[in-house]
């Protein structure tokens, strides 16, 4: 194993070039402009193509039309530039095709500012653009965990024939940490036989297309999707739990707030308070049964977010009521401190003391 | 051990580069690190800070509220961040820019002229090496050596020409403590 110290944006190319990808196209936007900029230097190095393009909505239709074809693609942008993408993810969604589509993002609502946020939670896991659709959402937490996580992305993409998003915030993409790249060694990339790469031989073409003007044929198309969703949604959820055997108190975060409350949780266990952490990975499919599995014997769940309360509701829907959910939650790119999550569980085991 | 480094100053005193050389070291030294920019959208000029961590274990959260190390290279950077710094912890300071003195009384302060130790090497770009140095006689986060390996990889060949000259920085930030504790250096900068 080799450690190189590297930021977060740009070990997203690097494990995007050591999956295979070969192309990048996107628009620049803090706090994710490291990533462009690396694969503008590195993807010629490896014959890949890198295009920055006239605008997001512009980079998200090559991707579109790059993915058509079965190469790895790849594009990236932060909030507002995502907000952009959607048409496009709808078009890929709807024409069922692999590709890594990269959001750190930063605060909203509007231009927002260039710092740190997970305000575009329900945009990722919900649908942010049109139709029934889902994109498979990983949020990572470390800059090792990226790298893991964009090429578990690429294989998923391939897998299913769906759009993977990689949910960061502006504080991972910049942070350097200790990373171990891997060897770069992919193998051979799974066979395509429904890329639209010339007819080698058959006797129809294949066609990439989301239009489906007869209505039975659109229900066809849908049934199809929501069973390969549910399908994903049994078999790809991943979360970790930190404490949670014996745990009171279960705190709920995703991504960098996760690690604030793991020093939380240790902070609160040398008072003797038995508090718990559960990250989820996968943020769609959201990992219900390891939730519920997590917070069994927890008398409350505390959801901690860099929003007004996104992630939260996911919570409340995985317990159904079976625990109480609390929420702490800063806004516009301020970060939680472990000291604050420190004072909310301490409030909330006093709560609970009460109650009994 | 679990240290949490707060280094703020303006754009173009080598505050990133010293934070990023830093956790280059404790990587070296086979321990956990982290390294965090926060700066605005300017290219120089602006405020700029970085946080590091160090630790021999795994690190849960990289992000640095409460520092148990400050290092101020300017005067708005003192202002900022003086109360944030941990009862007890250390506070680094460019005497040179800084015109005030700091009003924790639950803290160790050091005073490093590191502008006026730059101009004696010639090189103002090297007064974030003297500030490490300087911090490093204090607080034995990471060797020397390994500061000059983590730099040695860092900076591309051709400008290695450059090593001496940082080494030489380096030595000369340790030497401001190497015979003297924090309040006879305050009684200096006094």
């Amino acid at each position: 194993m080799s450690l190189v110290l590297k930021k977060g944006n740009e070990v997203v190319g690097e494990a995007a070039i050591r999956s295979g990808c070969r192309c990048y196209f996107g628009y620049p936007i803090t706090p994710q402009s490291e990533l462009p900029e690396y694969l503008a230097r590195r993807l010629p190095q490896v014959g890949g193509v890198f295009v920055q393009a006239e605008s997001e909505i512009a980079a998200i239709n090559m991707v579109y039309g790059a993915a058509s074809t079965g190469v790895r693609v790849m594009t990236s942008s932060s909030s507002p530039g995502i907000s952009l993408k959607q048409e496009g993810i709808s078009y890929i969604a709807a024409s069922q095709l692999p590709c890594v589509i990269v959001n750190i993002m930063r605060g909203g609502p509007g231009l927002g500012g260039i710092q740190a946020s997970q305000s575009d939670y329900f945009q990722a896991t919900k649908g942010g653009g049109h139709g029934d659709y889902r994109l498979i959402v990983l949020a990572p937490s470390s800059v090792q965990e990226i790298a893991d996580l964009v090429k578990e992305g690429f294989q998923l993409a391939d897998t299913y024939r769906n759009p993977v998003m990689i949910l960061g915030d502006g504080i991972l993409g910049q942070m350097m940490e200790p990373v171990d790249l891997g060897s770069g060694d992919v193998g051979e990339l799974p066979d395509k036989p429904w890329a639209a790469r010339g007819k080698k031989g058959r006797r129809s073409r294949n066609v990439i297309n989301s239009l489906y003007l007869d209505s039975e044929k659109l229900e066809q198309l849908n049934l199809s999707l929501q069973k390969k969703y549910r399908l994903i949604a049994e078999r790809e959820t991943r979360a970790e739990t930190y404490l949670t055997e014996d745990a009171q108190i279960v705190v709920a975060a995703y991504g960098m707030t996760a690690r604030i409350c793991k020093e939380a949780v240790d902070m609160v266990r040398k008072k003797g308070i038995r508090a718990g952490l559960f990250r989820p990975i996968t943020l769609w499919p959201y990992p219900e049964k390891e939730l519920r599995l997590a917070a069994q014997h927890s008398q409350a769940v505390l959801t901690v977010e860099m929003s007004a309360g996104q992630m939260v509701e996911d919570v409340r829907l995985s317990l159904n009521g079976e625990v109480p959910v609390e929420f702490y939650g800063r806004l516009g790119s301020m970060v939680p401190s472990a000291g604050e999550v420190f004072e909310e569980i301490q409030r909330i085991s006093k709560k609970i003391g009460e109650v009994k | 051990m679990l240290i949490k480094i707060l280094m703020a100053g303006f754009g173009g005193q080598g505050i990133m580069s010293m934070g990023q050389l830093l956790a280059y070291s404790g990587m070296l030294e086979k321990k956990a690190v982290a390294w965090i920019p926060s700066y605005g959208p300017e290219m120089r000029g602006g405020t700029a800070n970085c946080s590091v961590t160090i630790s021999t274990s795994p690190i849960n959260s990289p992000v640095v509220t409460e520092p148990d190390i400050l290092v101020a290279m300017n005067r708005p950077s003192l202002d900022k961040f003086e109360d944030a710094l941990k009862s007890g912890g250390k506070l680094f300071i460019n005497s040179s820019l800084i015109n005030r003195s700091v009003k924790r009384q639950d803290i160790e302060t050091y005073y490093v002229p590191a502008n006026e130790l730059a101009g004696l090497l010639s090189e103002s770009k090297v007064l974030n090496m003297i500030m490490m140095g300087a911090l490093l006689q204090v607080a034995p986060l990471v060797s020397p050596m390994s500061v000059m390996e983590s730099l040695r990889m860092m900076l591309p060949e051709s400008k290695h020409h450059l090593l001496s000259l940082n080494s030489r920085a380096l030595q000369m930030g340790a030497a401001v403590f190497k015979n003297q504790t924090a309040k006879e250096n305050s009684i200096v900068a006094g």
